[in-house]
Parts: structure tokens; sequence; C-alpha cells
């Protein structure tokens, strides 16, 4: 069984100085999971990399909550695209000639 | 061994710096030190125009004007862009200094000239003072492999963070890229690799994809104010064969077919990843017709004890330079 590792988000908000209102409006959009042990609310490890970035959309570049779910529904689809190109480039390499 | 990498850009925020690394097979490599341009030639940058404002722009046009450009090149929005990066960094310094009063006068005055001896060291005394005066920026918290030389040559290095809280953030993540033959990547192998003064010794499991990337957590840069260390991304460019070819877990080959083999059927041994096989032809092999030995493919990534097809290809070969005999031989074959 894997183990996961949660943080709470009381204690994530205090050490990024966010409002916890803020985690909550991004649960309520989908864009995190936000875990519940006895009324307690917890952020997977695994969204950590994600939460900073929304964070930096949210409170460093001015980017609403709206923004931010075009922005990783668009960010999404380059990260397909990219591994689309990759898949391609590589079904080119079998016609490609070796010296 | 060959190394290559270029400056991190802004460390704190979960963005990379890349690394590209270019390994000869079977040595352990490495990739450490510090800024290998620290000894170029140090140019003057015109912050002005990289904000694309003039010398008389007020506190909020530069603002303006920096929220725009970080807007346009963060890097959160450029994932594994490069350039962005770098333009980022760019901007953020920039700003750095003209959203720095103190920091602006200092530029305005010496900026071009900035080579004299005094003004630098006013300037890193200056640096040293206002530690904990920041002028606003995006990048987060930052090292000093964050500003160009010119802005380390005249402010004596980087403040540690843009954005006025005490913030603790995860490290950055590096990037690498690992370069493989066909055959390394057929076998699962370990490879050493020195990560800022630390050996990690990773399993690379056979069948890896070239473009792929696999990642290993906690060998990033070290997180800032006790924010956990970041993660190291290594992508893999698996070279081609000369002979085969790989589309996914099959493997792609041609063959050579004497005439009279592909006529009369025989046996024949070709080369795999995996050593040589013998080929049993069928009489009237046509030119081109394709044969697939099953299993025979690559190794499926992280899958144990299953493989791919190999896929061989007959190409007939004609003989040449016949003999008057020989001819005689075809002429009659022909008529019958």
């Amino acid at each position: 069984m894997q183990s996961e590792y949660l943080i709470a988000v009381e204690e994530f908000c205090s050490i990024h100085n966010v409002d916890i209102s803020f985690i909550r409006s991004l649960k309520q959009t989908g864009l995190i999971e936000v875990t519940t042990i006895k009324e307690a609310g917890f952020i997977n490890a695994a969204q950590l990399q994600q939460l900073e970035k929304f964070i930096r959309f949210y409170y460093e570049l001015d980017i609403n909550l709206e923004g931010i779910e075009t922005i990783t529904h668009l960010l999404q689809r380059i990260s397909y695209m990219q591994e689309e190109i990759r898949m391609l480039k590589n079904r080119l390499r079998l016609y490609e000639t070796n010296e | 061994m060959m190394l290559s990498y270029v400056k991190p850009d802004n460390p704190g925020q979960a963005c990379s710096f890349f690394l590209n690394i270019i390994l000869f097979c079977h040595l352990p490599f490495i990739f450490e030190g510090r800024n290998p341009y620290y000894n170029k030639t140090v140019m003057f940058i015109d912050y002005y125009k990289i904000l694309g404002i003039n010398r008389t722009a007020t506190p909020n046009e530069i603002k303006g004007a920096y929220r725009k450009l970080a807007r346009k090149h963060h890097p959160d929005l450029h994932p594994n862009d490069i350039n962005a990066k770098k333009n980022f960094q760019q901007i953020n310094e920039a700003n750095e200094v003209l959203s720095d009063p103190e920091k602006r006068r200092k530029y305005d005055q010496y900026g071009e000239d900035w080579k004299h001896a005094d003004e630098f060291e006013n300037a890193k005394q200056y640096h040293e003072q206002s530690s904990n005066r920041r002028g606003q920026s995006y990048s987060g918290a930052q090292s000093q492999g964050d500003f160009s030389d010119f802005f380390e040559s005249m402010f004596g290095g980087a403040t540690n963070g843009g954005r006025t809280r005490q913030v603790k953030y995860r490290g950055e993540d590096y990037n690498a890229e690992l370069h493989l033959n066909l055959t390394e990547a057929y076998k699962t192998h370990k490879q050493t690799l020195t990560v800022n003064g630390k050996n990690i010794r990773i399993t690379i499991p056979a069948g890896i994809e070239n473009g792929q990337t696999i990642k290993i957590s906690g060998h990033g840069g070290p997180g800032i104010n006790g924010g956990p260390d970041g993660d190291l991304y290594i992508s893999f460019s698996v070279a081609n064969h000369p002979k085969i070819k790989r589309l996914g877990d099959n493997l792609y080959t041609t063959a050579d077919l004497d005439l009279y083999t592909a006529i009369l059927g025989g046996e024949i041994t070709i080369e795999t990843l995996d050593g040589k096989v013998k080929l049993k032809v069928k009489p009237e092999t046509q030119n081109g017709s394709k044969i697939k030995l099953k299993g025979k493919g690559f190794p499926v990534y992280k899958n144990q004890g299953q493989f791919g097809d190999l896929y061989v290809t007959y190409a007939i070969i004609i003989p040449t330079n016949l003999t008057d005999k020989q001819k005689a031989l075809f002429t009659d074959l022909s008529k019958s």
C-alpha cells in the first residue's frame, strides 16, 4: 500500500501566508482536492507544486480564479500536445535515414 | 563526457533550470559547480529598454510595464521554454533595480560607467544595508544565480526575495538530458550521477523511450526558508540505431536476401539488439515482404519480461556481374 503525504490546509496557509478562503475557492473550482479528516482539511503533497503555481498566479500576477482555471486548461493542452509531438517525432524517426 | 548547462532561472519557484548533459556510454556524469559565465565580459544592461519604458517613467509606469511583461513571460506559463525563463529573469532584474528608488538612482547615475570601483563598493555597502528592503518582484525567493553579472557587479548580488512575505519555497526543479543509444535503452542499467556534489545512483529501466522524462524526487535544488527540496527531471534522448528502428515497443529492421535463397528458401542470420537470430526463409519470398518475430522487439517499459515484436522486411539483392554461363542459364529460365 502506498502512503499519502498530507499537509494541513491551515499549516500550508500559515507557511505561505495565504488566505484560507483562497484554498477553498480553488477546491470549489475543482483545481485542487482537499481531503477532510475529522473536520480538518488536508492537501496531498503531490498537489503542492501545482498549488504553489496557483498562488503565484493569484498573488503575484494578479490573475483571478477564472483566469487560473483557463490557464490550467491551456497548460494541460500544451502538455498533451507536447506529448503528442514527442510520439510523432518518434514515429518520424522510422523514416529517417542514418548516416 | 561532455556537459553543458545554462544559468538557473527563478529558483524557489517550482520552475527549473535546464541542464544539458551529453553522456558517452558507461561513464558517470556530473553536473555541478557555479556559474560558468562568471568570468565572461560583463556587459551593460539597459533596464529601461527591457521594460520598454523611457528614463522618465514614473513608479506606476514601471510597475505597469513590469506586470504586463511578467504575465507574458512568467515561466509558469511557458513550461520547458528556456527562452521565456531568460526573458523573465531580465524583466525581474530590471524591475528589481528600477522599482527601488535607491537602486534606480545609482543605476541612473553610474549605469554606463559601472566599472568604477568606488561606486561598486558603495553599491555593495548599500546592498548589505538594504537587504531587508525589497522592491516588488514576481520571482519569489531568488538566489544569486538569478541575476546577471552586471547586476551582481553593481549591486553585489541578489536580494533573497522579491515578495514582501517571508515564504517557504520548494527548491527549484532541475532538468537534465541524458543521451543513450538504443542498445543501452534496451537493458535495465544503473548510472551514477553527481548533482551538486551529491552522488545519486539511479536505475534506468529497460524500454525507456526517446523524449521520456523521469522524476527523481528530492534531488533538485534545496528548499528555501525550510521548504522541501525540488525534484530532478531527467529527459532521455535515445539515438537511432544504424540498422534497427523503434516505434513504441516494436522494432523494425531490413534483412538482405540473396536471390537464390528468396526463390528456393533457406536460412539467414540477422542481428537483433539481443544478439544474432537465425531465420528460416520460405521459398518464393517476395521482395519487401515482412515477417514478424514475436517477442523479439523492445522491452516494455516497467513490465519485466514483456517485449514488443520485431518486424523484418526482406530486401532481395539481385546478383550483378553475371558470367556468360549464368546469363545463359537465366535466359533459359526466362523461356521455360
